[in-house]
């Protein structure tokens, strides 16, 4: 009885609606927009007309995944082995405040940075004229890592927190140098949490939609920014649900791949956030 | 090291402080500070658009939090006490309800509820005794259930863990002591959770505050802040909306900082 709204809530608003995309998405374009019913695959066969969008993001998400992964471990191995005890939490905090804060703020800051009136109007000022910031493949990867770089560095914090020090004391009397004690200790049973990370932020990725906007202007065209597209303006409901169905394939061959990873190398499961 | 982290953290923070500053900014560009002001803070206050779609974020961030609040906490407790095979199913559907992307959510409630109504409404006309019936349209109630399907997961897995730790000892002792079931639970396992669903209350009200995309497709002719905010950008960047942001920003940081202080609170206040 207790599990009966949540239950109710998760059939209503995420299991049928799952289905009502499934079914679209073999369905047909209404004449006036809208769906009508069918059973086919154009939509599917359809699906190459928005191969640039599926490019773009299938480049950019795994490369900004990796790209926040390369500044976030680091950040995560200091507040997890080096930083002083009455600092850590500190710390933390400040990890976990942008992640909670509205990433449409944050990723305006940069359209203001980026933007004419930004970093481009002082490198005017000092003799360097007609830079092109925003609106750049690179603005959308800098928006990337600023902002998922906490919903990587939690994980990866996560696992190296959970690490045995012993183990590094042990792997150092083996003999073991600073390096090889990293790779084939620290490195090896923090992957668990590297994996969550880099899973959950590319899975976010697939879909986003606001920082391709924001920092990439229209240039840079993402899924999320075709979806909008076929949802809110062209009105192609039935195309755009087969769009999205791939989309979730995609994300679950994503966890899946990261989960068997993690297995094979650790043998440890995967670190859930919360 | 130690360098290298405090960039990092000065990456996290420099852009937020600049936007801060600069809503104190008399001035209009960003290239200049021209002197201190809060005149784009009463721009943006006197704006009604804004206001409006001010307080209907905070309607719907309330309400989807406190409805998440209550069924996360609910479905908790019930999931504490059934088998292992439900227990999966549950919890893969609220893992889903937190992993998947937005823009997923979002399309999916869309078709789903526009669907739902195309065949709801004509059957209200038809039954309707005069010739005004209810439409259900989307606004205020789809917003506030999508946004709740995310929080509701999150709710029962912050007091879930929170239950997870809870010391099972007491509740034995209340109920070898005569406790009733309701007793036991009012003075016992609620007091301990409590924090827990306050925080995640706290986390529910502002992923729904801040929340863009979702809202974006069910919102239907309903404003929120953020989709007001990100069509505004659209137009143009303006000081008003380095206001609006302090605002968010800084409403956000104090809903986030008192939910972390909650979730470290061991012992409960009475």
């Amino acid at each position: 009885m207790l599990l009966g709204p949540a239950t109710a809530w998760l059939v209503v608003f995420l299991v049928l609606p799952f289905i009502a995309i499934a079914v679209f998405s073999v369905g047909e374009r209404a004449p006036e927009g809208g769906y009508q019913a069918a059973f086919t695959l154009a939509q599917y066969a359809n699906l190459p007309a928005r191969a640039t969008a599926f490019w773009n993001t299938m480049v950019l998400a795994p490369v900004g995944a990796l790209a926040c992964l390369l500044v976030a471990y680091p950040v995560a191995y200091y507040l997890a082995l080096r930083a002083p005890q009455r600092w850590r939490l500190i710390l933390l905090a400040l990890v976990v405040i942008p992640f909670w804060t509205s990433l449409l703020m944050r990723t305006y800051a940069w359209m203001y940075i980026l933007g004419g009136r930004g970093i481009p109007a002082l490198l005017a000022f000092v003799g360097i004229e007609d830079v092109r910031l925003i609106n750049t493949p690179g603005a959308v990867l800098l928006g990337i890592v600023y902002g998922y770089l906490p919903l990587m560095i939690l994980p990866i914090y996560v696992s190296l927190e959970r690490l045995d020090r012993r183990l590094l004391e042990a792997s150092a009397d083996l003999g073991a140098t600073p390096l090889s004690t990293f790779l084939g200790v620290t490195l090896k049973l923090s992957l668990p949490g590297v994996m969550t990370g880099f899973s959950l932020v590319m899975i976010l990725l697939l879909g986003e939609y606001l920082i391709p906007t924001l920092l990439g202007g229209g240039k840079v065209f993402f899924i999320g920014n075709a979806l909008v597209d076929l949802f809110l303006q062209s009105r192609n409901w039935p195309f755009g649900s087969a769009i999205a169905i791939t989309l979730v394939l995609v994300s679950v061959v994503v966890l899946i791949a990261a989960n068997r990873i993690s297995t094979r190398v650790s043998g440890a499961r995967r670190v859930d956030l919360i | 090291m130690r360098a290298f982290v405090i960039a990092v953290f000065a990456f996290l923070y420099l852009p937020i402080a600049l936007v801060v500053l600069f809503s104190f900014n008399a001035g209009h560009h960003a290239s200049e500070f021209t002197g201190f002001s809060v005149q784009w803070y009463g721009k943006a206050l006197a704006n009604p658009f804004l206001v409006e779609a001010l307080k209907n974020s905070l309607f719907i961030a309330t309400t989807s939090a406190l409805l998440a609040a209550l069924c996360g906490t609910a479905a908790a407790l019930g999931l504490a006490r059934v088998g292992v095979r439900t227990r999966a199913v549950f919890d893969a559907l609220l893992g889903a309800a937190i992993v998947v992307p937005g823009v997923v959510i979002g399309i999916s409630t869309l078709v789903a509820l526009v669907q739902l109504f195309t065949v709801v409404n004509p059957f209200l006309a038809s039954i309707w005794p005069d010739d005004q019936p209810p439409r259900l349209a989307l606004g205020y109630g789809s917003i506030i259930a999508a946004h709740g399907l995310f929080s509701m997961a999150l709710v029962t897995m912050i007091v879930g863990t929170r239950l997870g730790s809870l010391d099972r000892n007491l509740v034995e002792a209340s109920s070898d002591l005569y406790a009733t079931p309701l007793t036991t639970f009012r003075s016992i396992v609620l007091p301990q959770i409590m924090p827990a669903v306050v925080a995640g209350f706290l986390l529910a009200f502002t992923f729904s505050f801040d929340d863009f995309v979702i809202a974006f497709f069910v919102a239907g002719a309903q404003t929120t802040l953020p989709i007001y905010v990100f069509a505004s950008i659209r137009r143009g960047v303006t000081p008003e909306i380095n206001a609006i942001a302090t605002i968010v920003l800084v409403a956000s940081v104090l809903l986030v900082v008192l939910a972390q202080w909650q979730l470290r609170q061991r012992k409960p206040s009475n």
